[in-house]
């Protein structure tokens, strides 16, 4: 009987004590990612209601829209426009931004590469920069009558133009690439460097070349590095909101809802409507989540080994 | 006052860290709703949000002058930007007590139930106005919701030496102004008379307005939106027109290479309003002495009409405990004789009030090649024409960058662009249920 209750009453102690340690964790948890949530989610049920005019005294009220914002985003083809580009642009940044990753953090992590300190910081460095300077920098060096590459441009094509409808999304990739290949090299590199050397000896008995090392050892042992990366990247570029909207005032090519968070900050800033983009934000938090859940599931196999 | 676009953007970024922050503390305006002072010791304080540059060092004389009244100004990057952080601050319950607002945003302000009603206090200094920029505060409603505070009448600013050197006359209608164009195509292929901003609804309502546009008006209890009307039409199938054959560029103002051509001389003109030279000083500073300003062209001979570019007044937030204190400075600020010579001399601006306008003696430095200046001002301004603004101008605006974008650089119909304007806006006033008239 006492052994019983002394165990129970260490249960009640140890009870405490992880709530006591997460306590913390848990009200900034509440304070500044749940309570935001539920109150966009409380947001996008309701919208204003105006009678006549809209402008004397209580002629405005906030009243109960059901799910009818959500219907409205759904139904916008702007916004399943805005994913469309996105899409295009995403599988252009994705695809070079790790493919750069990766080549440089093989290339690094071959023993007789020079001035291998230097190149990593240099690579590195742009992620430093941040995201709207980065875009205007580079802006101006696409502005036709100011940038530098112009004149070796046209000598290609008279007409061309850096920022203009058909090359816009390759320019705003461009700035995009430039500044992430460093962070994802780095993680890649990391990763590397803490693969025990002795697999590279081995593979070198055995009479591989450097190019298959990479191929068949390297790049295996970097799976759930790679996996990682590209999870952040999507992530990243279905949230794409800086690049375009900086680049925005230089050109006419890009619209005001070009990707998706352009449109909610459109709709909640420009035409102040919070009800509606409180919606179309929780619709984007939703495809977020399921792009991201579903390739996570899609390479799980691979990944962990796992299944 | 136009700010530089970068600014406004870094502004545009703010807001979104601002409207994250303000749904987290909710709604927890300390002290509102009846617009009384409570009871208290010790001075007033208020907070003014303002663009105006120096504007500190005019409220310096307010508060040397009035120890019970300490005004603090909080400067804001201005534009769009200015007016969608003021909507937010007030929908989180924390505005500022005064706010710099452009006459295109008051009805949104309004409609918002973010600005007071200041009619009783007000109505005193309406003398001080002319009658169509008293209209622009009172939304044409028994209400006032705004001090009127400066002005952006529309002229035609133009290289006076190129003009020479090119053997152009200054255009005096639209008819000129686009064989200009032509001309100087063909004297430079280099060289362009102006250019077509589709980044800019300000400039493009101004020129609808001397045309005789009538965007939004109210008949009894509804609005009726007519943003392409035969007026607006007949601007944009002009300008569309000259984009299209050529002759007139389509590079957006306040842009780094727009800066670079007007600097370098190849854009000849610029429409624009009467705060143009303080824009041309600091983007423009090679060009000095250079420029010169003229009405703007008309669309019939013999006519003298213009619109208004930009201008604004200075509003009191709803939500502000001190409203009566909040009024009084706004009055003082943008009537009393000594702070209107100090917002021109020091905010560099082209003051509302009607007396305001004998302080402007002295062309800006940018034209002192010019003496006349101010009196060519002065005309211009007493022969602009505005428009009623409706509740959703953000949204109109916008639709005109969206859909200019793209008529520009598919070198399509802006007549297309125009009604694309008006369905917007009529979409979005019928998703909110406001009255519409047909």
């Amino acid at each position: 009987m006492t052994g019983t209750k002394r165990s129970g009453a260490r249960v009640a102690r140890a009870g405490a004590a992880p709530y006591l340690f997460l306590a913390p964790a848990v009200v900034l948890f509440v304070l500044f990612m749940a309570l935001p949530i539920g109150y966009t989610i409380y947001l996008s049920l309701r919208r204003t209601q105006v009678s006549g005019l809209g402008l004397g005294r209580g002629s405005r009220r906030e009243v109960f829209a059901g799910l009818d914002n959500y219907a409205a985003a759904i139904g916008d083809a702007e916004l399943w426009l805005g994913w469309l580009r996105v899409l295009g642009y995403g599988a252009l940044v994705l695809t070079v931004m790790l493919g750069l990753a990766l080549i440089f953090a093989l290339m690094l992590d071959t023993a007789h590469v020079r001035l291998a300190r230097f190149s990593r910081i240099a690579i590195f460095l742009p992620y430093a920069v941040p995201g709207v300077a980065a875009t205007l920098l580079w802006g101006f060096l696409y502005l036709p009558s100011l940038s530098p590459f112009q004149g070796l441009l046209e000598l290609f094509d008279g007409e061309a133009n850096l920022l203009g409808a058909g090359t816009v999304v390759y320019s705003m990739a461009n700035v995009a690439v430039w500044g992430g290949v460093g962070f994802n090299m780095l993680v890649l590199y990391t990763t590397l460097r803490a693969v025990p050397r002795e697999y590279y000896e081995a593979a070198r008995i055995d009479g591989a070349t450097e190019l298959q090392i990479a191929l068949r050892v390297k790049i295996p042992l970097l799976t759930p590095a790679i996996i990682l990366t590209t999870v952040f990247s999507l992530i990243a570029t279905v949230q794409v909101f800086t690049e375009p909207t900086a680049l925005r005032p230089l050109t006419n090519t890009i619209g005001s809802t070009w990707s998706p968070l352009m449109k909610v900050y459109r709709d909640a800033f420009v035409a102040g409507d919070l009800y509606s983009a409180a919606a179309t934000a929780i619709v984007i938090a939703g495809i977020a989540l399921v792009l991201s859940f579903g390739f996570l599931r899609i390479v799980k196999n691979r990944a962990f080994g796992e299944g | 006052m136009r700010t530089r676009r970068f600014s406004a953007l870094a502004a545009a970024l703010l807001t979104v860290v601002l409207a994250a922050g303000c749904s987290g503390s909710g709604s927890g305006s300390p002290e509102n709703a009846t617009g009384t002072a409570p009871a208290q010791s010790g001075p007033v304080k208020l907070t003014y949000w303002t663009w105006v540059p120096n504007m500190d060092k005019i409220v310096q004389k307010w508060n040397a002058a009035n120890p019970d009244i300490q005004v603090t100004v909080s400067k804001q990057a201005g534009g769009d930007d200015a007016a969608a952080k003021f909507l937010t601050a007030a929908k989180a319950g924390n505005p500022p007590d005064l706010i710099q607002a452009e006459y295109q945003h008051l009805p949104s302000f309004v409609a918002a139930e973010a600005v007071a009603d200041i009619a009783a206090q007000a109505n005193q200094v309406r003398s001080e106005f002319s009658e169509g920029l008293w209209n622009l505060v009172t939304l044409g409603t028994d209400g006032v919701y705004g001090i009127p505070q400066d002005s952006g009448p529309m002229m035609l600013f133009y290289r006076a030496d190129l003009f020479d050197k090119y053997g152009i006359e200054v255009p005096k209608t639209w008819d000129e102004y686009a064989e200009a164009a032509r001309t100087v195509r063909k004297k430079d292929p280099k060289v362009y008379l102006g250019t077509f901003s589709s980044k800019d609804p300000g400039s493009f309502a101004g020129l609808a307005q001397q045309a005789g546009a009538q965007w939004w008006s109210i008949s009894g209890d509804a609005w009726k939106v007519t943003v392409n009307d035969a007026a607006t039409l007949k601007v944009a199938g002009y300008w569309g027109d000259l984009v299209r054959e050529g002759v007139i560029d389509d590079m957006p103002y306040f842009t780094p290479e727009w800066n670079k051509a007007l600097n370098d001389g190849t854009l000849l003109t610029w429409p624009s309003a009467v705060w143009a030279p303080g824009v041309l000083e600091a983007n423009a500073p090679k060009a000095k002495g250079k420029w010169a300003v003229a009405p703007l062209p008309q669309w019939t001979a013999g006519e003298n009409v213009s619109g208004f570019w930009g201008g604004s007044s200075t509003a009191v937030a709803a939500a502000s405990p001190h409203k009566e204190q909040a009024v009084r400075f706004a009055t003082w600020l943008n009537t009393d004789p000594e702070a209107l010579e100090l917002l021109v001399k020091e905010g560099a601006i082209y003051p509302a009030a009607t007396k305001g306008q004998s302080v402007l003696t002295e062309a800006p430095g940018y034209f002192a090649q010019q003496k006349d200046f101010w009196q060519l001002a002065n005309q211009v301004a007493a022969t602009a024409r505005g428009f009623t603004f409706g509740p959703n101008v953000n949204v109109t605006y916008d639709a005109f960058k969206n859909a200019f974008d793209k008529a520009v650089e598919a070198k399509s119909s802006f007549a297309d662009a125009v009604n694309a304007m008006q369905e917007a806006t009529v979409a979005d006033m019928k998703k909110s249920g406001f009255q519409l008239a047909q």
